[in-house]
């Protein structure tokens, strides 16, 4: 055979892996052997031979499916395993690739589970009495889980639609694997710290015993049992328990009812606020209504239906009073009269008047006296007079003219002789019904008239 | 009266003791309905903030205390 007749390792081997790779049995085995020379590499992968009475077989478990681990794979421990069988074609070895991996029966998960869940029973982290009471209406919600899960997707919309008033605070948490519990603890202890909110939920999706197991350890519980915010468990589906959930102040079967019992529900507060309105209505109508029987009670009474009544008698008493302070008045006036009169007589007795009138009438005596004399006087007088006119008229000059005698005047001189006169002289010869303007002719001396 | 801020909690508890005082039926006309007008505004407060509460706040807190918004639809930005 010629050289290039021979086949490479290399092409050996992928011929190989191709065999294995086609044949489907190959592709999902499960597997159950005992551990041995396990090793956990720092990488997180794990390398070990699963062996059995009769046949040993090398085993890897990656990182990635490693986490999943709810316990320590160790030496001896027998174990049930999903995986693969491929070819490592660097090595030429066929291994097995370890999907999963329970320890025999399940059993000792649960064994655990009991033990730890009869110890902290004793402890009497579970008593009710240590419950806190979940707020009616919360303000804040803190959620625990992971943020990339269906839970928290379930946890918000369902908060949404039922109560959007509360604020959501999600205190991102790891809650599968090996770092799922002291993640737990952690955000247990921060959301505390942070004091904001009235109510935890710490949970997650449904899974499998392991990818739950974080719930059932024991840091977890104390840690929810520590918590000073009252704590919702939302741990997988409604079949699931963990011990997180019977510490926890309220356990809810899946984080969506989680949700639900942590916030009322929006429409029935709406129902509510409108009960507590009409009720609110009804009661005070009611009580108005009452009110208002009683005073129209009252307004019917006798005393404020026949308020006259109430004050005839006063009426009464004051006509009657009236009537005696007239009375008393009456007789207080007489006797202030009859004391008057009693005065003013005294005073009468003392008065001026009488000297006044006694005085009068001698005055008037006087006078009468006075007007008599006085008359007789002028009567006299007067009587004198007459006689005295009578005298003058017979001694009258001008009475002589009368009988015919004339008065000559001249320069308004009465002559009482032609002495002084001389022709021509103008004279005024006073007659007893006139006067003459006459001449003066001659002057004739009495002795040459003889 | 200057109001403190309170919340429907507080509202919702007021109410239901007002009601609660009310329904005893002991109360004097003129406190009844101050308390009834007292009522009155507190159902309408939370009614207002139900009917109001579209908008949830939801956001989430970094370790280092800091918090973005968070759109359950979407998932972490």
């Amino acid at each position: 055979m010629s050289s290039a007749s021979y086949l490479t390792v290399k092409a050996l081997t992928k011929y190989i892996k191709r065999k294995f790779d086609a044949d489907p049995h190959l592709r999902e085995v499960y597997v159950k052997g005992e551990l041995s020379n396990v090793k956990i590499h720092q990488s997180g992968h794990i390398y070990f031979t699963l062996k059995d009475d009769g046949a040993r077989i090398a085993a890897t478990m990656f990182k990635t499916a490693a986490s999943k681990l709810a316990f320590e794979p160790k030496d001896g421990m027998q174990v049930f395993i999903r995986g693969d069988v491929n070819v490592y074609e660097g090595y030429g070895t066929y291994q097995l690739y370890v999907q999963e991996m329970q320890p025999d029966g399940i059993g000792s998960l649960f064994v655990a589970f009991n033990q730890l869940k009869e110890q902290l029973q004793k402890e009497g982290l579970f008593k009710t009495e240590w419950k806190q009471s979940i707020p009616k209406f919360p303000v804040k919600i803190g959620i625990l889980t992971s943020t990339t899960g269906a839970a928290i997707r379930d946890i918000c919309t369902t908060l949404k639609r039922r109560y959007p008033l509360a604020e959501i605070l999600i205190y991102p948490t790891l809650v599968q694997g090996a770092q799922a519990a002291p993640s737990i603890v952690q955000s247990i202890e921060r959301a505390n710290r942070d004091a904001g909110c009235d109510v935890l939920l710490v949970g997650r999706g449904g899974g499998s015993i392991e990818d739950l197991w974080a719930f059932n350890e024991e840091v977890v519980a104390r840690a929810i049992f520590g918590s000073q915010i009252p704590i919702i468990s939302a741990v997988g589906h409604e079949t699931d328990t963990t011990i997180a959930d019977y510490v926890a102040d309220l356990r809810a079967p899946t984080p969506t009812a989680a949700a639900e019992m942590a916030v009322p529900d929006q429409q029935e507060l709406f129902q509510r606020v409108l009960a507590q309105k009409s009720q609110l209505h009804q009661i005070v109508r009611a009580q108005l209504m009452a009110e208002r029987q009683r005073l129209n009670k009252l307004q019917q009474s006798y005393p404020l239906s026949m308020p006259d009544r109430l004050y005839r008698p006063f009426t009464e008493k004051l006509a009657q009073l009236e009537l005696g302070l007239q009375k008393a008045m009456q007789v207080d006036l007489m006797k202030k009269a009859a004391q008057l009169q009693k005065l003013h007589s005294a005073v009468e007795q003392q008065s001026p008047k009488k000297a006044l009138a006694f005085h009068q009438k001698e005055l008037e005596t006087r006078v009468r006296q006075l007007t008599r004399s006085a008359t007789y006087f002028v009567t006299k007088q007067k009587q004198q007079f007459e006689a005295s006119v009578r005298t003058l008229e017979a001694l009258n000059p001008l009475a002589i003219l009368t009988r015919g005698f004339t008065v000559a005047y001249k320069d308004d001189k009465m002559l009482k002789s032609s002495a002084n006169l001389k022709q021509k002289d103008q004279l005024t010869l006073t007659f007893h019904d006139g006067k003459v303007i006459a001449e003066v002719t001659s002057v004739l001396p009495n002795n040459e008239g003889e | 009266m200057v109001k403190k801020q309170q919340t429907f909690a507080e509202a919702m508890t007021t109410l239901e003791e007002i009601v609660r005082q009310l329904e005893q039926g002991d109360v004097p006309l003129e406190n009844a309905i101050d308390l009834y007008k007292q009522g009155m505004e507190l159902s309408q407060f939370c009614h207002s903030k139900l009917q109001h509460a579209e908008e949830q706040l939801i956001s989430i807190v970094q370790e280092t205390g800091e918090t973005t918004a968070f759109d359950p639809l979407k998932g972490e930005n």
